[in-house]
This record gives structure tokens, sequence and C-alpha cells, in this order.
């Protein structure tokens, strides 16, 4: 076997010095290939791989895929013209592993509005219309009508995003179309199309790899890795502690039952919608379940009062002038207040329609004022808060961690606040600061930059243009669309999102209907289909 | 909502237009007429109901552009669920006053010059928001099952 990281084993000219015992097992991918950016199928076909002709395939397995192939089964694919390559037995796996780590379980409320149902394309009826009707619940209904004016953001629950996206799934024949295997590189053919080279579970095909040759590739690969703050990361490997420095991405339930049984100190680091549910389980953990824990919220940056994602009204905001008052959220207590990850309309509406016309700087430039870590006011977080505030066992605080030490089972964090550095000795810390890594730490995004003509955008990460299409990986009459976290930065600010990888879909479909591919869901096609989403039969 | 400015004015224009125009059609036969019975199919009394539609959707541009002026002041850009629905205070306020002081022109002789009876006032009332009401109840839902791309661009039909 021949792998990449392992280039120095090349084989001698002289056959006779070749390990006979080990022969060369047919079916990999071999340096030639690798070396080669377009390839033939006589280079596929040469190296023993088999390849298995499908017009369309989508990688991830995930909640982009889904969506994506939920568009085309609904424009008149049939299954057969479509495989979806990853390794998720259904597409909410990876989701539904990080929210619950989280702390989404299924009974909590998600972070995305009604109308952003990954198993309907219509968003109609809506998550809330849903779940108030059904129920005959009134309170629902009337969130609905009055929101954000006199009510939070109605969210759907995350057991309901799943169980109606199982039944979508159903629906539209997806296990036809899965087929397990991690994708270990797409390149590009020579002639036309593509090449995605998919490497089964052990045992389940003759060859080590498959290769899938299409004319359409869609990439919808999730976040490429956990970040993690580096001085913690520094502490965990030099103090071989993985137990008291958690990141709220990976599963910590240990933590919560320590807490339970001891009372104890944690720092909670991060202002976005993850430390919010992170605090809302200690807290609730404190008041439900007689749990003493304190807790010490540590903030990068301190919001309070008009902000955007330069930062407050009166801090020194580089680069950013004052708030303008057509562009300004609010802010309290250390937090910066917006219903969704970004303000609504960049889903549909006015900021949707201006950065779509934005180029480089300028489009960066509105990326950056519409960012900055923020999170939803919720009613019960104030109230927890409050309460934690009052009672003494909540302490924000402000500032960076210069340095961290051990002091038994404990550590101490060396914080540099305004005031100076203070010491501040915890039992755990949580990390809930980030999630992803650079597209690069993920080995086939890198080699689509590498060798597939892929590029960067503005922020980053991978260059799509307004129809999703991945920027200079065009292949003769072949195409390769990308959506999801990893084409943050593009012409469409929402992407890592339900509503975003709808979006998305709406657009491949509308290019791939324009090579041919599918149907037009016109009027018709759509009230049809939509009738049947309803009654649940095929589409 | 998450309209632009085109969007809304689209919206607008093909909502009274088309919704406008079927409800006009069905409903002005059965609006009070200030007589015992129904009024039925009268050619006067759809001229005044299709000339208020009128007036509500003209007005109705004017109005949009000052409703997007407020959307601005909205970090969100959004225009609220409920906004579509209150919004029907001040139009139909408006068409109401332009009426009883008789300055929409077109109206026919007797309800042309203002100081309208109370059973006109009852018809405008039922007639306005039936409208607003269905008009309101589709563009939050089921606009979006014929039109797929409609939610996505604020709310353009073309
Ligand atoms: C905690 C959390 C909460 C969120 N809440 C919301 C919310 O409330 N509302 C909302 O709209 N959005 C939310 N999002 C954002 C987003 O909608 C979800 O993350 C969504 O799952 C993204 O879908 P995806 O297909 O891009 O990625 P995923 O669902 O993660 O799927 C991608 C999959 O690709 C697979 N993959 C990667 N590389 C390969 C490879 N080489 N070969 C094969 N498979 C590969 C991975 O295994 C991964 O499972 C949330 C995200 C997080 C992390």
């Amino acid at each position: 076997m021949i792998e990449p990281t392992a280039a120095s084993v090349v084989p001698t000219t002289d056959p006779n010095t070749y390990l006979p015992a080990q022969p060369m097992p047919a079916g990999d991918l071999t340096d030639q290939m690798l070396a080669t950016d377009f390839w033939t199928d006589e280079l596929v076909a040469g190296a023993g791989i088999p390849i298995v002709d499908v017009p369309f395939v989508t990688v991830g397995s995930g909640i982009g895929s889904f969506v994506t192939v939920d568009y085309l089964r609904i424009a008149g694919v049939p299954t057969s013209q479509m495989r979806v390559l990853g390794t998720l037995d259904h597409p909410w796996q990876t989701y539904e592993y990080l929210t619950r780590v989280s702390q989404i379980p299924r009974g909590e409320r998600l972070r995305s509005d009604s109308a952003s149902r990954p198993d309907n394309i219509w968003g109609f009826p809506s998550y809330g219309f849903s779940e108030g009707v059904r129920n005959f619940n009134l309170k629902v209904l009337w969130g609905l009508f009055t929101e954000p004016i006199f009510s939070d953001y109605y969210t759907p629950k995350a057991g309901q995003a799943f169980e109606t996206m199982e039944r979508e799934k159903n629906r539209i024949g997806y296990d036809e179309m899965l087929v397990k295997g991690l994708v270990r590189i797409v390149r590009r053919r020579y002639g036309g199309g593509y090449f995605t080279i998919l490497t089964p579970p052990e045992g389940a095909s003759a060859t080590k790899r498959v290769a899938f040759r299409s004319q359409y590739v869609h990439l919808a690969v999730g976040y490429p890795g956990l970040k993690f703050l580096p001085e913690l990361q520094r502490y965990r490997t030099e103090h071989n502690d993985y137990r008291h420095i958690v990141n709220a991405y990976e599963a910590h339930e240990h933590v919560y039952e320590r807490l339970l049984q001891q009372p104890s100190t944690v720092m909670v680091r991060g202002g976005g919608i993850v430390a919010s549910r992170v605090l809302q389980r200690l807290m609730d953990d404190r008041l439900l379940k007689g749990a003493q824990t304190n807790i010490v919220h540590l903030f990068r940056t301190y919001y309070h009062g008009t902000n955007d994602g330069y930062g407050n009204e009166e801090d020194s905001r580089p680069g950013g002038g004052k708030t303008r008052i057509f562009m300004r959220r609010r802010g309290e207590n250390g937090w910066a207040y917006q219903g969704f990850n970004y303000p609504k309309s960049v889903w549909g509406g006015q900021l949707k329609k201006q950065v779509r016309g934005l180029e480089g700087e300028q489009r960066a430039e509105i990326y950056k004022r519409m960012g900055g870590t923020n999170t939803p006011w919720r009613k019960l977080w104030q109230k927890q808060m409050n309460q934690g505030r009052r009672e003494g066992w909540y302490t924000p605080l402000v500032g960076t961690v210069d340095d961290m030490q051990p002091n038994g089972e404990r550590i101490v964090n060396h914080v540099r606040t305004a005031q100076g550095t203070v010491p501040v000795e915890v039992d755990f810390v949580i990390d809930c600061t980030g999630l992803e890594a650079d597209i690069a730490e993920h080995r086939l995004l890198k080699d689509l930059l590498e060798h597939g003509g892929a590029s960067r955008n503005p922020s980053g990460r991978l260059n799509v243009d307004r129809n999703f299409e991945l920027i200079g990986t065009r292949s003769g009459n072949g195409a390769m669309y990308a959506s999801g976290a990893t084409t943050l930065g593009g012409y469409f600010p929402g992407v890592d999102t339900f509503l975003g990888l709808q979006v998305a879909a709406q657009e491949i479909y509308q290019d791939l209907h324009k090579r041919k591919f599918c149907k037009r869901i016109g009027p018709v096609r759509s009230t049809i289909q939509w009738w049947k989403w309803l009654f649940g039969s095929a589409p | 909502m998450l309209p632009t400015l085109n969007g809304r004015l689209q919206t607008r224009i093909f909502m009274l237009v088309v919704f406008g125009g079927i409800i006009t059609f069905l409903i002005t036969p059965v609006l009070p007429d200030g007589r015992p019975g129904l009024p039925g199919f009268d050619g006067d009394f759809y001229r005044i109901t299709y000339i208020i539609l009128a007036t509500v959707l003209v007005l109705g541009i004017v109005w949009e552009l000052i409703y997007h002026v407020i959307q601005q002041f909205r970090w969100e850009k959004d225009w609220p669920t409920l906004f579509g629905l209150i919004t029907a205070i001040n139009e139909g306020a408006l068409v109401w006053l332009l009426l009883d002081l008789g300055l929409v022109p077109g109206m026919v002789d007797g309800v042309n010059e203002g100081n309208l009876p109370s059973f006109f006032f009852w018809a405008f009332f039922i007639d306005f928001s039936v409208i607003w009401f269905i008009i309101w109840l589709w563009t939050n839902g089921p606009m979006r099952v014929p039109l797929i791309r409609w939610r996505f661009f604020g709310g353009r039909i073309v």
C-alpha cells in the first residue's frame, strides 16, 4: 500500500527486490495518480480501482447532502442517478452528536427559525405552525404571530427536526442512494467530469478504493475540525489533562456529573450560543438538581449597549467607526444579542441581496460588521443569569488568559483584565469559543486546493460562485459544487445553517436544470410536489 | 418576512391584483348596502369596491416606501409577521378618511362627496379586512409553495 505520506517507499527498477510476499494490492491509489491533476480512465482502471458510473455524487452524507438530493429528487431526478457518499447512517448523525454534547438534547430548542426545515424545501407549513396546530398549542401560535416583538423568535425542538428529516429521508428513497465510506480524493477527469475516490468500510468491497465517475460532484463535508484556544490546547498536551479542560463540542458529560457530586468552580469561555447553552446546563443543574457550582464566565469582548461586529459603541473600534443607526444590535451584560447566527435577512431579504452584489474588500467589510460572537436573548437565560448575579454564583469577567498552571486537581488561570492580571482558580474549564478549523486541515479539501483548481475566498474558505459552483474546478461539461461551513465568506453569508444549505441547494438545482440534469420546479410542479410531501408519497 | 423594496412592491401589486381582484369579485354582492337583503350583483357596487381596491394599491406603494425606511432601523432587516397584519390599521384608516372626505376619484354618484353612512363604513370595513387578512395569511406561508424562489429573493415575483 502506498500512502502519500510514505512517498519514500519507491519501488526500485529491479523486480527481484520487490517483496513477493506482499504484492501491492490492486485497487489503490498510485503515486502517479496522486501526482496527476487530470485523470484518464486508463489511469484509474490501470490501478485496478473499479469504476462506478453515476451522473451526480454528493460527498458528506450530512444535512447538506440530504437537502441537496432532496431538491433534486423533487426536481425529478431518480435515485439511480445520484449517490450520497459518506460515513453517516443518517443525515443528522453528526449534527445530533454536536448538538447533544453542546447541550441541546432532543427536547431542547435549536437556533433557527420556524421556516428553516431541512425536510421541506418550501418551509411551509413551518415547524412552529405544525407544532402549534398538531398539539393545539396556542402559546406557540401566539409566539409565532408576535415574534420577535413581544416574544422570543420561535425555534424548533431538536427532536422535531430529526423526526421530520427521517420521514423525508424515507420518502425520497435516500437509503437507496447512500454508499458508505470515506471520500479520499476528488480529481478532474480527462475529457470532462470527475473521479471521486471512496474508501469503503473494511470488507465492504473487493478493493481498497472505489472510483465514482460522475459529471457532477457536490461537497458538503461540514466542519473541517475542532478548533481549540491555543493556551487550552497547550495545557491539555503539556499536562496530559483532557478531563478538566474540555471543548463544548467534545463529549464532556463527566464534568456535569462531577459538579453534582462536589461543589466546584467552572470557568466558561466564550460569548456565543454554545456558552449560553452550557451556562443553562450548569444553572439548571444548580437550580433543579442542587449542584453547588460557582461559575466564572470569561468574555474576551464584553458587550454593553449597541454594537456590531466591530465591537461596542464606546470601545475603540479599529476600522469600525461609530455604530451606525441603521446597522446596530443590542447588547447587555457582556453579550451581543441577535436571534440567529446572522441578521435574519441574510437568508432571503435585504442583506442577502446586498452581499450577493459585493466583492472582495467590501464583502469582507459587511461580513465583519454583521459578525461577531452573539447569542439570542431568551427569557429563561436572562432569568437564570440575573439570579446568579444576585446570589453571587455567576461572575462575568472580561479579559484573556496569559497562562495556566495546575494546582493539585485545580487550574489557575492568569487572566489579564483591564485592572491587571488576576489569578482565577477553577476546577474545570469549558471552552465554548470555536468549532471551525482551517479548511486545509481537511485532506479532501486540501487536495482540491492543490490539485483540483479550487481557491479560497476573502475569508479563507472555499471560493464558490453565486450558484455554489466551486470556482476554478470546472471540468469539461462537468461541474463541482460546495455548500455548508466550508464556503463561508462567499456571496451568500448564511451558508452554514439549515436554510442556508437549502438556499444553496436551490441554486445548485437551478444550475443543474440549466445543464438539463433535472426538471424545472415551476409553480405547477412545485405545488404537486408539495401535496406529495404532505401525504408522504414518493416525489 | 424578509422583503427587499423591489420585492415588497412586487408582492403588494401581485397580491392585490390577484387575490384582491378575486376576493372583491366574490365579496361585493354580500356586503351591507343599508337595505334589507343582500345587494347581489350590481355594477355600481363593483365600481365602488374595485376603486377602493385600486386606492389601496396606489397608496400601498407609498406605504411600502415608508415601511422600507422603518425596516432600516431593524438590525435584522426583517419585517415581522405582526407588522404585516397591524399595518392594516393605518392603511385602512387612511383609505376610509379619503373616502369620507370624498377625495377618492371615480366613485359613483351619492358616495363621491364623502360624509358616508354607517352601513357604508361596515361594508368598507368587511371588504378591506377580509382582503387584508387573506393576503396576510397567504404571504406568510402558502405563497412559498408555488414560487420556491420568492422567499429567498426578498419577495420578488419576477
Ligand atoms: C452545535 C451546533 C448547532 C447548530 N444549530 C443549528 C440550528 O439550530 N439551525 C441551523 O440552521 N443550523 C445549525 N447549525 C449549523 C448547521 O446547520 C449544521 O451544522 C448542519 O449539520 C451542517 O450540515 P453539513 O452537511 O454542512 O455538515 P454535517 O451535517 O456535519 O455533515 C457533513 C459530514 O461530512 C462528513 N465528511 C467529512 N469529510 C468526509 C469525507 N472525506 N468523506 C466522507 N464523509 C466526510 C462528516 O462525517 C460529516 O458528518 C448548528 C451547528 C452546530 C455545530
